[in-house]
């Protein structure tokens, strides 16, 4: 995997943080079909996306292949600025990433 | 136009339930807390009531059915928010995420999906006390000519 498989920006106003990310993934749904071989590519797609604060999970999502290729994904928590945000995802191969920055 | 939509419709049916026999061989185990029955499941689902406390955001005709951003607000919902899900009423496997809120985080998300065709977009929400729902419409044009 790459290694920023996970972009990630927070900025905090008013109380809370503003979260938007940006995760590296192809998201094969297991349908398509290599053009060339005519077999099916097999599913590869993330499945939980879970988001911490300061190291306490905040939001898990469960996802599905219907997911868009480079998963963009933009959530909410309260907090400050200087909070750490940590963003990891976990796909069908077993495979992870994980991002992290401070709220700005 | 409808009957080549169902017969799209029919085709991508059964390429699911084909990669469901191939996703048996991928290791699952780690996996567990996903809900795979959920995720597979071809029925929408209980969207409960509509409200008008939900907000939801999506483009109205996405000429690009690859990428289309929905915006789920609940923050207007009444009582804790347990959980937010985006469902694509027309796609084969329509449940398309689920997220699950914990303490602190804001009831709003956005994302981008995936769909085959035309339909409606749901956003569920799921408090302590019910779950209610709003949808939109998206259009999904393919080619440029529209659907």
């Amino acid at each position: 995997m790459a290694k920023s498989a996970v972009k990630l920006r927070a900025k905090a106003k008013k109380g809370m943080i503003d979260i938007k990310c940006l995760m590296s993934h192809p998201m094969e749904t297991g349908l398509r079909k290599d053009k060339k071989t005519g077999e099916k590519i097999p599913a590869h797609f993330i499945q939980t996306v879970v988001a911490e604060k300061n190291g306490t999970p905040f939001m898990s999502a469960d996802f599905n292949s219907t997911i868009s290729k480079n998963p963009y994904l933009r959530i909410q928590v309260a907090g400050e600025k200087g909070d750490e945000i940590k963003v990891t995802w976990t796909d069908n191969k077993g495979e992870s990433s994980s991002g992290a920055k401070a709220a700005k | 136009m409808k009957r080549r939509l169902f017969m799209k419709g029919t085709l991508a049916g059964s390429a699911i339930t084909a990669a469901l026999g191939a996703g048996l061989l991928a290791p699952r185990a780690v996996l567990a807390a996903w809900p795979e029955s959920a995720m597979t499941s071809k029925e929408i689902g209980d969207t409960g009531m509509a409200s008008a406390t939900v907000k939801i955001k999506a483009p109205e005709i996405a000429e690009n059915g690859a990428v289309v951003p929905v915006t789920v607000d609940a923050t207007g919902v009444d009582g804790i928010v347990e959980s937010i899900s985006i469902v694509a009423a027309a796609n084969g496997v329509p449940l398309a995420a689920t997220y699950n809120m914990k303490e602190g985080a804001i009831p709003f998300v956005s994302t981008r999906l995936k769909m085959g065709k035309t339909g409606d977009v749901y956003g569920v929400v799921k408090t302590a006390s019910g779950t209610v729902n709003a949808k939109t419409q998206v259009k999904v044009t393919i080619g440029g000519c529209g659907g």
